[in-house]
């Protein structure tokens, strides 16, 4: 299986990797997925009193397409409301990389740990977590 | 040196131009089907079948009229299993084999068991060999057939076949061994490890694809198996179909080569696989999987842990390797042999498969060693666990969402 020419330069280029300050209540930190399952995804947002997020940073261990998933989300996410953020759905990054379907998962994989920093994040500034729905798995 | 460089060896090999040369003649003048009894054409390649049949008769130690070609080791597995299994019937119907073997024996068992018939799939040690011990207490009055492979094709580890075959005699039972990955690597005796059933493959050993055989013993004692496949009854009935000449003319050329060459082959290759382990496994948390005393030469399986498997092969594309990360296979489960050596779901999903072979050079490891170290280097700079590693923190005290 050959992959898009999209997967290639994220995979290769990856954005944003790195890691910020999880204790600073300005950074959302989303960690999901299993070593056991192949796939884990650590994606973190810092996000100024405008509710804005001004910069993303993730790492992710797994295929070259969950990378790739991680890479553009952060590309993604920088500089969006965290409404905006909230909106961003799996289909959007499959449709961007051209993933097969043998890999949406990582895609789903990436929509919940943007999720999961935007929850952590609520969480750690008195709000209350966004009721997610659990039907990807 | 050519880029990609092809180290999946175990998965297939090119074929050595010599068995090319080999073939020719028998695709277009030489065509003629081998039994055709009654002219010149026939007679030719009759001729050619009968040379072949004793190169690989002399590469296993058998007798020609051991061998019966087949279209390859899974043919030879499914034939070697369902065929014993109904010929012997009426003495038994219970086979054992193991966990680590390829699928085309596992699933041909599987068929054995929807015919009523009971199999013990034993389990293997840390190191991938069988427990000579579990396999003594699972033998029964009832077993027919001990089915253990020669050498494993993802971690190369060789099984204590003649201590294997002594125990299914003593116990009454044949004993069968796939031996695709084995033969014209290292020694293979029929006689001197007691095989009474070897399955063996062409396309391995530098040889075309679709040609394969089965050794089927013939004295002491006289193995029988139920054809698969109804027809005119080539191979002494066993195999039914014409035969496939420049196939078998190539098996045949294959094996004489392998002959000539496995000894300072099997050390060249052995060097530059220590060679490629010990510079890899200088990076921090890698691990060797399987038995590193009693293997094949040619193949190392390793662990890096906390990358992923295809991520890792993405970074190396320069070279052809094979991972048994869940990501690569169709089932996206990980490797279950990995698996049955006790391996953590995340180390089998980190391991990467090298396989040398006839055309590897010193050349092309040492850049193979080059690609690798800095593949599992960036791909560790992406990874979220491996700076939890280094942070110290237990990944096992986690609590993972299973997706």
């Amino acid at each position: 299986m050959a992959y898009s020419d999209k997967v290639i330069d994220h995979y290769t280029n990856p954005r944003n990797v790195g890691t910020l300050d999880k204790s600073s209540h300005k950074v959302g930190t989303g960690l999901v997925g299993a070593p056991e399952c192949g796939d884990v995804m650590r994606l973190q947002i810092e996000v100024d009193d405008n509710n804005i997020i001004t910069d993303a940073k993730f790492k992710t261990f797994g295929c070259g397409s969950a990378i790739a998933s991680s890479s553009l989300a952060t590309e993604w996410l920088k500089g969006k409301t965290i409404d905006d953020a909230m909106a961003i759905d799996n289909m959007d990054i499959v449709e961007e990389l051209a993933l097969p379907p043998v890999k949406i998962h990582c895609s789903v994989l990436a929509e919940d740990a943007i999720k999961a920093a935007i929850n952590d994040y609520r969480v750690k500034n008195g709000l209350a977590p966004i009721e997610l729905e659990k039907s990807h798995h | 040196m050519n880029i990609p460089i092809y180290l999946d060896n175990n998965a297939t090999t090119p074929m050595d131009p010599r068995v090319l040369e080999a073939m020719i003649p028998y695709f277009t003048q030489k065509f003629g089907n081998a039994a055709s009894r009654n002219h010149h054409f026939g007679w030719v390649a009759e001729e050619a079948v009968d040379y072949a049949r004793e190169q690989v008769a002399k590469l296993i130690g058998a007798s020609e009229k051991e061998i019966i070609f087949t279209s390859g080791a899974t043919e030879s597995d499914n034939l070697a299993i369902k065929g014993v299994f109904e010929m012997y019937k009426d003495k038994g119907n219970h086979i054992i084999t193991a966990v680590t073997e390829h699928k085309a024996i596992l699933d041909a068992c599987k068929h054995v068991e929807k015919l009523g018939g009971k199999v013990t799939y034993l389990p293997v040690k840390e190191d991938g060999l069988v427990d000579l011990e579990v396999l003594e207490q699972s033998m029964t009055s009832e077993t027919i057939l001990v089915s253990i492979m020669y050498g494993n094709n993802e971690i190369g580890v060789i099984q204590p076949i003649k201590e294997i075959a002594a125990i299914a005699h003593k116990h009454g039972a044949l004993f069968m061994t796939d031996a695709t990955q084995a033969v014209g690597k290292i020694p293979v005796d029929v006689n001197a490890d007691g095989i009474d059933l070897l399955a063996l493959s062409a396309h391995k050993m530098y040889g075309p694809k679709g040609i394969g055989a089965l050794y089927v013993r013939r004295k002491g004692p006289r193995v029988k198996v139920t054809a698969q496949m109804d027809g005119g009854g080539h191979e002494r009935g066993m195999r039914s179909g014409t035969l496939n000449v420049p196939g078998i003319v190539g098996l045949g050329k294959a094996c004489e080569i392998a002959l000539q060459e496995m000894d300072a082959e099997a050390l060249r290759l052995s060097s530059l696989r220590d060679k490629l382990e010990s510079s890899l496994t200088v990076l921090e948390e890698s691990y060797v999987n399987g038995n590193v005393n009693h293997r094949l030469p040619h193949v190392a399986n390793i662990s890096f842990k906390y990358v992923e498997g295809e991520g890792l092969m993405m970074a190396m594309k320069d070279l052809a390797v094979s991972s048994g990360s869940a990501c690569t296979s169709a089932s996206l489960e990980p490797s279950y042999v990995l698996k049955s050596l006790g391996l953590s779901d995340d180390l089998a999903h980190s391991s990467i498969r090298f396989g040398l072979g006839r055309f590897t050079t010193e050349e092309e490891v040492d850049y193979a060693i080059e690609v690798t170290k800095k593949a599992v280097t960036h791909l560790r700079e992406l990874s979220p666990l491996w700076e939890m590693f280094k942070e110290g923190i237990d990944l096992d005290s986690i609590e993972w969402a299973e997706h």
